[in-house]
């Protein structure tokens, strides 16, 4: 169960995944996200629902390969099942029609804001996405991405590729120029808060999804308790969705980072198992 | 009457593994008795006519009969006995409290020691699992299907009692493992995970079938079971911890008991990088809270190298409600006692990180509603104390996702399932709960036993017709 039904390397560190999962597609909305646990040792990690397909009975998730239980993850090939798939978890997206809504993808967050997007469209809203990376190679999806905007601004730190900007420039001369009701801003959580920042002077609702460090997912350990608005919330039940405006970031930067150390260390585990490995075989 | 020697009045001691070695190893502590001494302990018992030991049990398990059976050498009769009220004696002689249920009342307590009930259960439990579990007959299908919801002791009994008796039973399990509290919360060393696979492989062998990653209010909502399937049971425990609300709760360090036991018992943290889950534990830790789970924390904390662990406990070493066993086994461990000491704050370094704990001296004063003394703080006794670790284990309670689109279904103030206690009936048709769900954080055989009460209604329910009734509306809020 849970089988890869294919695999594709988006860029250099992240990779789209399409996973059989029916009972999960039928159920998820936008905004959820599953908890995957790749092997019988793996760590239980968050990956948002970047797409689902109810006839198909598929989930599609994109992972950046960061550490071991996403390296690992790469290795596996189509046909090859994850050890468990959970979900769909975590609170949809708050879907009405608010008027002219614009979405912030940073990096990995392009796959988040996807399904949002579409599902804002759907609800009748003129949805303007703004999707960004470092540089050209690190950016996926664009017309994937057009498909459920109905303006799409691109933008590369570098200006490798499309415009030399971060996405908060297009976003403040949006939010100058016209009627902006509601922005969600999903990526790096120092990329959202730089979107709430610009965002807040001019008073216009701000969503961001937190990703702060599970392990459940189901509200049982409170490891990704976050502060919002000076009250502590779970982010896998309460969550992943809250008002920018109202995060306390350093606690969630400060959360974030942890367990960095252990998650270094398992990932150069990973590498030295799989150039032994590799090793091996050449010998052979 | 026991009226012989001193000696006469003491139990047999079970051997365990040495304090000094098992503080740094996850192996079972307790190592249970052999054949000779379980027989020679099962002698003390003197069969009283009137047994006050089953009036102590919260399910009434045939206590004597079992003793009796055992001393006689007829162990699988004793199986049988003992079986015959309680599905899961392996766990419960290993968790059960019994020094306040069926041993506070052993009438050999008024001279001496009482007879070791719950030893005598682990050890029939254990020969039983070494022989092999037998297969009891399964009643023929009567093709009603049953979702049991949660597989912890309430689940993992309602499902077995129904499977005998019939039903096609499915266990509806949101994490990857099954076996609730009894595989994420308690530890290797008190219950050892391969007597909690025996009971699920015995449910297999029955016929039962466990779904996993399977979220009810997520994946499916209770409205959906029902159709899906004719009776549902809610077996869901209380899974949601307590936090004290204090300043510095959330700095890196600070744990719920159940997120640090989560990572070692579920995700083998004890053994990273080859489990990829890690889990970081300081040199000082303070565990907050002197139940069961605490003692848990306080010596899985141990064993992951702290050096200095502390139970920090704002009542007195009269109200510490753990289990006298795990008290003792962790005093031996060297863990640490702080009674009559409160923590107002966590205090934390400049990277965010737990550096200490702001403590508050107790007294005790009048007792409260749970009758044990409450404690008051003492003015000006603030004090701190270094740590790099910090447990809540205040306890816990029940997950309110079940409760997702489950119209109809009620709940108390408290956040647990309003259910009628000798039916395990809710307020919503074919929905029956039991255990921790019902009664907040408790016990193992309480829940067990409502696993029990509650697959015995549904079995009523669909052979009696129209004889039962669901709960009236009470004081408690709708889902």
């Amino acid at each position: 169960v849970y089988r890869i039904l294919s695999k594709v390397t988006l860029t250099p560190v992240t990779t789209e995944y399409v996973i059989e999962a029916p009972e999960i597609a039928r159920k998820a909305q936008a905004g959820q996200f599953v908890i995957v646990r790749v092997h019988e040792h793996g760590e239980r990690i968050p990956l948002t629902i970047a797409d689902n397909d109810v006839e198909a009975g598929t989930i599609t998730v994109v992972a950046q390969e960061i550490g071991a239980s996403t390296r690992r993850m790469k290795e596996l090939n189509v046909g090859d099942g994850m050890a468990s798939f959970t979900g769909p978890l975590g609170r949809p997206t708050e879907m009405e029609n608010y008027g002219t809504v614009v979405l912030v993808g940073g990096g990995l967050g392009i796959a988040a804001i996807h399904p949002i997007c579409r599902a804002l469209r759907q609800a009748g809203n003129h949805v303007i996405g703004i999707i960004g990376a470092r540089s050209g190679d690190l950016l996926f999806w664009e017309d994937k991405m057009r498909l459920v905007t109905d303006e799409l601004i691109v933008v590369t730190d570098d200006g490798s590729y499309a415009r030399k900007a971060l996405v908060t420039v297009p976003l403040k001369e949006l939010i100058e120029a016209r009627t902006i009701s509601r922005v969600w801003g999903i990526g790096p959580a120092i990329m959202m808060k730089f979107v709430s920042l610009t965002t807040l002077p001019y008073g216009v609702k701000t969503i961001v999804s937190l990703n702060s460090v599970m392990v459940d997912g189901t509200g049982m350990c409170g490891a990704c308790r976050v502060s919002v608005g000076g009250r502590t919330y779970f982010a896998c039940v309460d969550g992943p969705e809250f008002d920018a405006h109202q995060v306390d970031w350093d606690l969630l930067f400060s959360r974030q980072r942890f367990y960095l150390a252990e998650e270094k260390r398992s990932a150069e585990l990973f590498e030295q198992t799989r150039q032994q490995k590799a090793e091996q075989e050449d010998a052979r | 009457m026991a009226t012989g020697t001193p000696q006469e009045n003491l139990r047999h001691t079970m051997p365990a593994q040495d304090p000094k070695v098992r503080a740094h190893n996850f192996d079972e502590v307790a190592l249970g008795y052999d054949l000779q001494t379980a027989q020679e302990e099962a002698l003390r018992c003197i069969q009283c006519k009137r047994p006050l030991c089953v009036t102590g049990c919260p399910v009434q398990v045939r206590i004597p009969e079992f003793i009796r059976a055992l001393r006689e050498g007829d162990l699988w009769q004793a199986v049988e006995y003992l079986k015959d009220h309680n599905s899961l004696p392996a766990i419960c002689g290993r968790v059960c409290p019994q020094e306040t249920q069926c041993e506070a009342v052993c009438v050999l307590s008024r001279r001496g020691q009482p007879v070791a009930i719950g030893r005598l259960e682990r050890f029939v439990a254990d020969w039983e699992r070494e022989q092999g579990v037998r297969v009891p007959e399964v009643a023929p299908s009567n093709g009603i299907r049953v979702a049991v919801i949660g597989s912890g002791p309430a689940g993992l009994t309602a499902a077995g009692d129904l499977a005998k008796k019939g039903y096609q039973v499915d266990i509806l399990e949101a994490l990857h493992e099954s076996g609730g509290v009894l595989v994420y919360g308690i530890p290797e060393f008190r219950l050892p995970k391969a007597v909690v696979a025996a009971e699920i492989n015995y449910l297999r062998s029955l016929g039962v079938t466990v779904r996993y990653n399977t979220v009810i209010g997520k994946l499916y909502s209770l409205s959906e079971l029902l159709q899906e399937y004719q009776a549902v049971f809610l077996g869901t425990g209380a899974g949601l911890p307590i936090m004290m609300n204090i300043p510095g709760e959330n700095l890196n360090g600070v744990y719920s008991a159940n997120e640090l036991l989560t990572r070692v018992n579920l995700m083998k943290a004890f053994d990273f990088p080859n489990w990829d889950t890690p889990v970081r534990v300081g040199e000082r830790v303070a565990v907050v809270g002197a139940g069961n789970v605490a003692m848990d924390a306080a010596r899985s904390s141990l064993r992951l190298g702290a050096k200095a662990v502390h139970i920090v406990y704002r009542r007195s070493r009269d109200e510490v409600p753990a289990r006298a066993e795990e008290v003792e086994h962790a005093q031996e461990e060297g863990i640490i006692f702080d009674f009559l000491t409160n923590p107002i704050a966590v205090l934390g370094n400049e990277q965010g990180v737990v550096a200490g704990i702001r403590c508050i001296r107790m007294t005790l004063g009048e007792p409260d509603s749970s009758g044990r003394r409450s404690p008051v703080p003492m003015e000006g006794s603030e004090f701190d104390m270094p740590m790099d670790t910090v447990v809540m284990a205040l306890g816990t309670r029940p997950n309110p996702l079940v409760f997702t689109e489950a119209l109809g279904l009620q709940r108390s103030r408290q956040g647990t399932a309003v259910a009628r206690s000798e039916t395990g009936r809710t307020t919503l048709e074919r929905v029956w709960a039991g255990g921790d769900i019902v009664t907040g954080a408790a016990t193992v055989i309480s829940a067990m036993g409502a696993g029990r009460v509650a697959a015995n209604d549904i079995d009523a329910y669909f052979h009696g017709g129209s004889s039962g009734y669901w709960v009236q509306e009470s004081e408690s809020e709708p889902a």
